[in-house]
């Protein structure tokens, strides 16, 4: 291990960490954007042009307010469970190809933090883990409402990580790997996988929403309470990384969906990079896109989706995949 | 140098939190102990290089955990602490460490001999996934598929158990029986 990687590794990592913490509360100004301009509104307008300053009024406002514990709760693990959210989001980052690997000043950069063989596994592993910020928020609040939040949230993780899981199984074996590279570099020869997996590619990004808890699949939070479930008894910056770990992760999965199904950054190129870019902007956009046509689904409707409509597509889909290899 | 200083810091933080799972009278920091204790001990697996083990320990305890979670919520107000009775406590220490010491007797005694040989030597080319897989299916593929038949059983099982009247089949019954049954259901709703 020398010295030139030690310091690639860090200032990918330092990079990383700046930019989607920055991109997280950019995320928030788009969010608001696109759902005002679909309902007819304006969105922020007051704070700078176009209210983008609205970001850093935001993050002004969140840094400086008091940050209460209530009386009752779970004092160290309601502290710890946003910090949970947000940490694991970055983690799962480390294992996904942001772009092609460039050159810079004669020096070889590949935008990955750590090519390990079995990336996509790690990365659904650990945005896995992030599940446990609200279940334990919830759970520490001493609040009703934030514990059938909580509930929520273990019900809807344990039903949808069987269904990423088996969506994600039928490209991995045709791939062969697990490395989110080779996945890449198998579509360049082979054609972009959505082809011939279109299936997976639908299951994979409805339990991205589950993932990630965005709006048809809310359930952790939910709305229809009018008060915000496990984040409830949250206020100041810990509320705040709660949001940052979320939107963190809305920006992960949609760099990983086109890098599995959708031809990731295509032969190197810079045109390749770009590509990805907005396939990335693309998903995300699609994020808020439901959020403000679609309704929150009831909680029994979306336990049903899972186990009788999903699960056994994906079964089945992995099934005629593995006969198709086959013969 | 790395590969120490992780290890041993990973070791005592697992160390730490499986003591704080044990003797912690709070529900919730045992069962919070746990989780990340489980996921602490994927790092070994990593500085090993058996990556793919490690990320499947991740997911696998993340889940299980994640059911005792919702276990710990049906049964106890987990905000408040659980009064428990201790009985000899001597008995508990001395069972525990003959358990700790003989684990590490078993492990450790092939270790020290010297002829010790692989099996299944590692396979030039493959990587760590394909190795497990390897093995998995010529070796283990008794045991594996052993398993997966009990896990069926236990499934099975749940199912019954959980689901309410798993004796009738509608199937079976002619339209007046359904119609009965249906009748019965809505006298209770109405009356």
């Amino acid at each position: 291990m020398d010295n030139a990687y030690l310091i690639e590794t860090v200032i990918k990592v330092v990079v990383i960490l700046l930019v989607f913490s920055a991109l997280a509360g950019i995320g928030t100004y788009f969010e608001r954007k696109i759902l005002a301009f679909m309902q007819r509104r304006l969105g922020p307008m007051n704070v700078g042009p176009f209210g983008l300053l609205q970001v850093g009024a935001d993050g002004i406002k969140l840094f400086t307010k008091e940050d209460i514990i209530p009386t009752n709760v779970v004092g160290p693990i309601f502290k710890i469970a946003p910090v949970i959210t947000a940490a694991t989001a970055f983690m799962a980052a480390a294992a996904i190809p942001f772009l092609p690997s460039f050159t810079v000043f004669g020096y070889e950069v590949h935008p990955i933090v750590a090519d390990i063989n079995i990336g996509i596994l790690y990365v659904l592993g650990v945005m896995a883990i992030g599940l446990f910020g609200p279940l334990l928020g919830g759970m520490a609040s001493a609040n009703k409402f934030a514990l059938l939040s909580a509930a929520r949230a273990a019900a809807v993780f344990i039903s949808y990580e069987v269904v990423t899981g088996l969506a994600a199984l039928a490209p991995i074996m045709m791939v062969g790997s697990l490395s989110l590279i080779d996945f890449n570099n198998y579509q360049i020869e082979n054609g972009w996988i959505v082809w011939s997996q279109p299936l997976a590619f639908i299951l994979f990004w409805i339990a991205a929403f589950a993932e990630t808890g965005r709006t048809p699949f809310h359930l952790i939070a939910n709305d229809h309470e009018i008060i915000d479930g496990f984040g409830t008894e949250y206020s100041g910056m810990r509320w705040g990384l709660f949001f940052i770990g979320e939107y963190a992760n809305m920006f992960f999965i949609s760099f990983v969906i086109p890098i599995i199904f959708l031809g990731g950054f295509g032969d190197g190129t810079v045109l390749g990079a770009f590509a990805l870019l907005g396939k990335m902007a693309f998903f995300f956009f699609f994020f808020l896109w439901t959020r403000a046509a679609w309704p929150d689904v009831r909680p029994d409707q979306l336990m049903w989706l899972c186990w009788k409509v999903l699960m056994p597509l994906a079964v089945i889909n992995v099934v005629i995949t593995g006969f198709v290899m086959m013969f | 140098m790395f590969e120490a200083v992780a290890f041993y810091l990973f070791a005592f933080l697992t160390i730490t939190m499986f003591y704080i799972t044990v003797t912690t009278s709070q529900a919730l920091y045992a069962l919070s102990a746990l989780a990340a204790g489980m996921i602490f001990i994927s790092a070994f697996f990593f500085i090993l290089g058996a990556d793919f083990l490690g990320a499947v320990q991740i997911i696998v305890y993340t889940g299980a955990v994640m059911a005792l979670y919702a276990f710990g919520m049906m049964f106890f107000d987990t905000t408040r602490e659980v009064h428990e009775n201790h009985g000899n406590k001597y008995i508990v220490v001395g069972l525990a460490t003959l358990a700790a010491v003989l684990v590490v007797v078993i492990f450790a005694a092939p270790m020290v001999s010297t002829n010790m040989q692989a099996f299944y030597p590692m396979t030039e080319g493959a990587g760590n996934t394909e190795m497990v897989g390897m093995v998995l299916f010529t070796k283990y593929l008794v045991p594996f598929e052993v398993a997966a038949f009990m896990l069926l059983v236990a499934m099975v099982a749940g199912i019954v158990l959980a689901g309410k009247k798993m004796d009738l089949s509608l199937t079976l019954m002619n339209a007046e029986e359904i119609q009965a049954i249906e009748d019965e259901k809505n006298k209770k709703v109405l009356s």
